[in-house]
This record gives structure tokens, sequence and C-alpha cells, in this order.
């Protein structure tokens, strides 16, 4: 065996300048495709931790069909108490789930009594959100940012609307609803903070305490728009919503159907589209990397069987077995592969650190500042190295067959 | 009992649509120990014939035997098994691997081919390089020696790992008068040392001198021999 990859080595020197460039070509596919999945990877978490850590939490409940009316936020398809007992106590009997957060979500005439806007309007029990949320207190940009994300009587107001009616902390203002009955209620708040704007459905949204928001609403009893679930880990997002909507689809309607829905924040947000185009892309990026692999290495080993025509022919005639040669030109090609493979995850883990020392900063939306953290987690690495190594393999098992059928006579005769 | 025993050997190529035979029924018997030649122009069936013995080549009819193996039976795998256990080759053009030295080139048989232990290994190596007057010149690849000296690794190759017989196609034709004669002394020289048969093929009159048993072919025919004790 050392033998083998002793003289798979040799051969490769043999012929310097194409085994430098052929390593060359998968050193810069591979960083290339990490270098993409680290940026692309930081973006799509970062994305998605705006979505799911500041605005709609991992999962969301909601009586059957109201999602479908999300957009006039009916009151009619609340939840009653009994509903909302029997589900709270189920999400927190779940061993994922981290946290639990009621709200009431309502549109609302905001005023600063000489100017008047629309604005959509969450009520939430304060701790329940920001354990729900962990994001949702730092978007507070002024004002009493210590302490609970907000007390009875204040209201957090979506930075672009309080500079649009010049409102700020400490101010006291107005919000004017109307409840299910049709009647028009008004209660005056006091501003806590300006709310940074977050990219998506939900980030430009007011808070306010959710005792508020059943004493404007004049509810009769503490009813819930909907349910926000926080997961320990959201990476079993998927079989987490499966088991709960198994759980909920227990709970039926008067007609006898499921009276709930069970939403992923990828079925809430058109941002998880953007999430998977970045998979398609990194894929695509990945199929680029095994042609260019495929190709490279392929035209390697097809020249390297073709120089070593009669040398091949004697090392057949002098009794080495098929196998063996077989596996010489194999253990070739996965050299080439291995080697550039691991020059190019040493470039493209160099190219992360220093993209993290420098601290690039970008803007998407009406976010600044972002920070670009790009970082390689080890199974990335790991699969794609592997898929390197194994596509090399591959591209020398057809010139290496080739080798070990070749006739000697034919093999020695060739000039 | 005769090491090799060829009767009415016969190989045909088919080129498109036309045979062309490159051996006719040729018989010969080739003792152990001794130092044979096939002679005879180009085309004459020398190599064809030598390939045979070598299981490098299956015989379209007749029969051969070599150390008792009904050679053209083999198929590909136990060809190759049978030629690296048994037989050395020696070919015209050397055929050493350049990317490795004439240790390494020597080395080759007894790991790729055979597998022998590294401490006997090394022993048999250094042995035969000793015994082909290569000891100085171990550490040199194949780009750094003369076409004698790499013939001599090639000859070392041959008998490294105690092969009964030793195949050598035209050994001499790309070497000066001197270093052919040379050559062929060191393949004698090994013969008497280790009891080795040679068989070898050439064009070249002063080496067919000194063969000990010369089978002379013409277009495929056994023409004449010399030196054969028996039939």
């Amino acid at each position: 065996m050392l033998k083998l990859i002793q003289l798979a080595a040799r051969n490769l020197l043999r012929y310097q300048r194409r085994s430098l460039l052929t390593s060359l070509l998968i050193v810069i596919g591979v960083a290339a495709v990490l270098l993409f999945m680290a940026i692309s990877g930081s973006f799509k978490q970062l994305m998605i931790g705006q979505i799911t850590d500041s605005m709609l939490g991992h999962l969301q409940l909601h009586r059957r069909g109201y999602v479908a009316s999300i957009e006039s936020l009916p009151l009619n398809m609340n939840m009653a108490p009994q509903m909302v007992a029997r589900v709270t106590k189920e999400l927190q009997q779940e061993p994922a789930v981290a946290a639990v957060s009621p709200r009431i979500k309502f549109g609302a005439m905001f005023s600063n009594f000489t100017e008047t806007t629309s604005l959509r309007i969450n009520g939430v029990e304060p701790e329940a959100e920001a354990a729900v949320l962990p994001l949702l207190p730092g978007r507070r940009l002024d004002g009493t940012r210590d302490g609970a994300l907000l007390a009875r009587g204040e209201l957090l107001v979506p930075v672009l609307v309080a500079r649009g009616l010049k409102v700020s902390p400490g101010d006291t203002v107005v919000l004017i609803a109307t409840n299910r009955d049709g009647s028009v209620n008004g209660k005056t708040f006091k501003v806590r903070s300006t709310l940074e704007s977050a990219t998506g459905p939900g980030g430009r949204d007011g808070y306010i305490h959710i005792e508020d928001a059943r004493e404007l609403l004049r509810m009769a009893e503490p009813e819930v728009s909907e349910i926000a679930v926080r997961l320990k880990d959201p990476q079993m997002l998927d079989p987490v919503a499966v088991r709960l909507q198994a759980t909920f689809d227990g709970v039926k309607n008067k007609m006898g159907q499921p009276a709930l829905e069970l939403h992923t924040w990828e079925r809430l947000s058109p941002f998880a589209n953007i999430a998977k185009m970045i998979d398609v892309l990194t894929l695509a990026i990945k199929i680029m990397l095994v042609s260019i692999v495929l190709v490279a290495v392929m035209n390697v080993m097809i020249m390297a069987v073709y120089e070593r025509i009669r040398e091949i022919g004697a090392i057949a005639a002098i009794g080495t077995p098929p196998g063996r040669i077989l596996g010489m030109f194999l253990a070739e090609g996965l050299m080439l592969g291995t080697a550039g493979t691991m020059i190019g995850v040493a470039v493209s883990l160099a190219a992360v650190w220093a993209l993290n020392i420098w601290q690039i900063t970008y803007a998407f939306g009406q976010q600044k500042g972002l920070l670009l953290a790009p970082a390689l987690g080890a199974g990335d690495v790991l699969a794609t190295a592997a898929i390197v190594i194994v596509v090399a393999g591959l591209a020398s098992l057809q010139p290496a067959w080739k080798a070990s059928r070749m006739d000697p006579i034919t093999a020695l005769r060739h000039v | 009992m005769s090491l090799i025993h060829a009767e009415g050997l016969t190989k045909t190529y088919r080129i498109g649509d036309i045979d062309v035979p490159a051996v006719r029924g040729v018989d010969f018997t080739i003792e152990p120990a001794s130092f044979v030649a096939f002679v005879g122009p180009s085309g004459s069936g020398k190599s064809t014939v030598l390939n045979m013995i070598g299981c490098l080549d299956h015989p379209t009819s007749g029969h051969i035997s070599v150390l008792d193996t009904d050679v053209a039976s083999l198929d590909r795998r136990a060809s190759a098994t049978f030629r690296g256990n048994h037989i050395g080759f020696i070919f015209q053009d050397f055929n050493l691997i350049p990317v490795f030295t004439a240790y390494e080139n020597i080395e080759y048989p007894l790991i790729m081919v055979q597998n022998w232990p590294p401490e006997k290994r090394r022993t048999q190596v250094l042995a035969m390089l000793d015994a082909v007057g290569m000891a100085d010149q171990a550490n040199k690849r194949p780009d750094q020696l003369s076409g004698g000296q790499k013939q001599r690794v090639a000859v070392a190759r041959a008998l490294v790992s105690n092969s009964k017989l030793v195949l050598a196609d035209e050994p001499t034709a790309n070497l000066d008068h001197d270093t052919a004669h040379r050559i062929i002394e060191l393949m004698k020289k090994m013969r008497d040392q280790l009891g080795t048969t040679f068989v070898f093929s050439t064009h070249d009159p002063k080496v067919m001198r000194e063969a000990e048993v010369t089978y002379t072919l013409e277009d495929g025919r056994m023409a004449a021999n010399s030196g054969v004790t028996h039939a």
C-alpha cells in the first residue's frame, strides 16, 4: 500500500506542471465553494435569525383559517381561553419547546394628537415574548432599553412610524381600535422606545402589553390571536412541527374538523424562499465544483494512462495483477483530489478567518451595519472534501480501469 | 523433465478479413537451466513464440506447457499470477519504471507482484544489485543510467523473485556490441549461479553465437535448430 502511494506521488511529481495546474483548479474550486457556503450561510443564518428571533418565532399556532385572513387581522378568529390553556399546556409539555408567547394581533390607528397613521399592534406578555424573540429587546433603539420589554401603558413604536409622526420616547400617543363587536375604543400610551425596523412580515409592528390590548379591545375573556413558539434546537423544526401538528389535529371544532393550524416560520415568511434559493445556489456551485474536479482529474488521468502505455505493458507483463494496476492509477487520482482539497480547505479557512478579522458590515433592507460573520461548520467542510475526493476517485476510475485491462503485448508495442 | 514443451504451436492473427499466420506448427523442448535463443529475421515469429511461452498470448492451436502448466488454458488473471510467480521478463527497451531508483525497480516485483516481507526483500534486492554489478548505482533513476546499466537492472528485476524462467525479447537490440556481449555474459553468469533458464530472441549473429541452444524460425516455421540435446 505504501509503495502504491509512493509510486502515485512520484508519478504525479513526474508531470509537475500538469499536476500543479490540476491541483490549483481543485484548490480554487474547493475554496470558492467553501467561501460561498460560509458567506451565504452567514447571511442566511442572520436573515433567519432576524425573522425567527425578533419577529415570528420558530412556530406559530392559530385558529384554523386565521393565516389565510391574516392581512385583516380578524379578531373573530381568535382562540378562546379554554383552547389557549389546553394548547399552552401541550406546548409546555413538549420537551423540544423552549418558550411560548401568546399574542393578540390587531390593527389600530396611531395618533400623536395632530397626525394619525395605521399600525399593526401585537399585545404580548413581555417576559414570554422576550423569551420567544430574544433579539426583540435589542431592537429598542432609544428610551429605556433595560429591564422588561415593556410595562403596562407603554408602547414600542416602529422607528419609521415614530420618525414620520415625530414621536420620541416618553411622548404620549393614542391607539384607537375597533373591537370584534364593531365599537371603536381608544387608549393613551407612553412611548417606551422606538423599534428598529426588521425586514419581513412583522418587521414594522408595534408592541403593547397583552392586558392593555384586551382593555383596548374590551375583550370579555382573555382571547389570543396566535401563540408563538421558540424551539430549543431550530434544526429540529420540521420533526417537532410534524409532532405538534399531530397533537393539535386532535383539537376539533364544532364541525369535527381540526380547530388549529401550526405553521413553521418558513410557511409564514417569504424570506424562507430566499433561504431556499441560497441552498439551491450552494447546490449549483457544488455541482460546478464536481464538474470541474471530474473533468480536470479525468483529463489528467487519461493523459497519464496514454503516456505510460508501454510502462503499463511492462508491469502487466511481469505479473502485476490487474487490480493493482487499477489501484496505482486510482491512487494517483485520489491523491490529486486529496491534495487539492486539503489546500483548498486551508485556503478557505484562512479566508474565513480574515473576513472575520476585517469585520465587514453590510445593509439589508432598512437594516444597516449588519456584520458579515462567515463560519464553516466541520460537517460542511468534511462533506465538501468527501465529495471532491470521491469525485476525483470516480474520475480516475475509467482511465484506471482501462489501464488495468490493457493487453500487455499491445501496450508494449505502443509507440 | 523439460521446462517448456511445445507441439504443433500455431498462432494466426486476424487483421481485418485476412488471417495472418505468425507461427505455423512449431515444436520445441527447452530443458531447465539452459540458455536458448530463438533467432530469425524480423517477422519470423520469434517474439510471438516468446509471448506464448510467457502466457502473454494464447496459441491458435497446438499445445504448450511451461513448468508442467498448460499455459494456453490460463485466463487473464491466472496468466498474470503465473508470470509473476515463475517468469521474469527482459525487454528490448528496458521498460524500467522511470520514477523509481534502480533499487526500487528491482524491488518492484517483490512488493507489487509478490508480497515479500521487508527484511527478506532488502536482502534479496541488495544481493541482486551486487550480482549484476549495480550495487554502487542503487539510488540512481533510469534516466541517470546508461543503456547497459538499465539492462543490468532489468536482468536483476527479472531474477529477483527467483524466477525459474527468464524471457528476453531482443535484450541487446538497443545496446552496442560490447555492452550486448557483457549483458549476454551476465545472463549466462546468472544462469550458472541460479540455475535459471534463459530464453531470448535475437537477430544479431554475434549474440546468436552465445546461445547454447538455437531455434531458427523463418516465416513462422522452425527452419533449424542447433545444440538441442534431445527432441
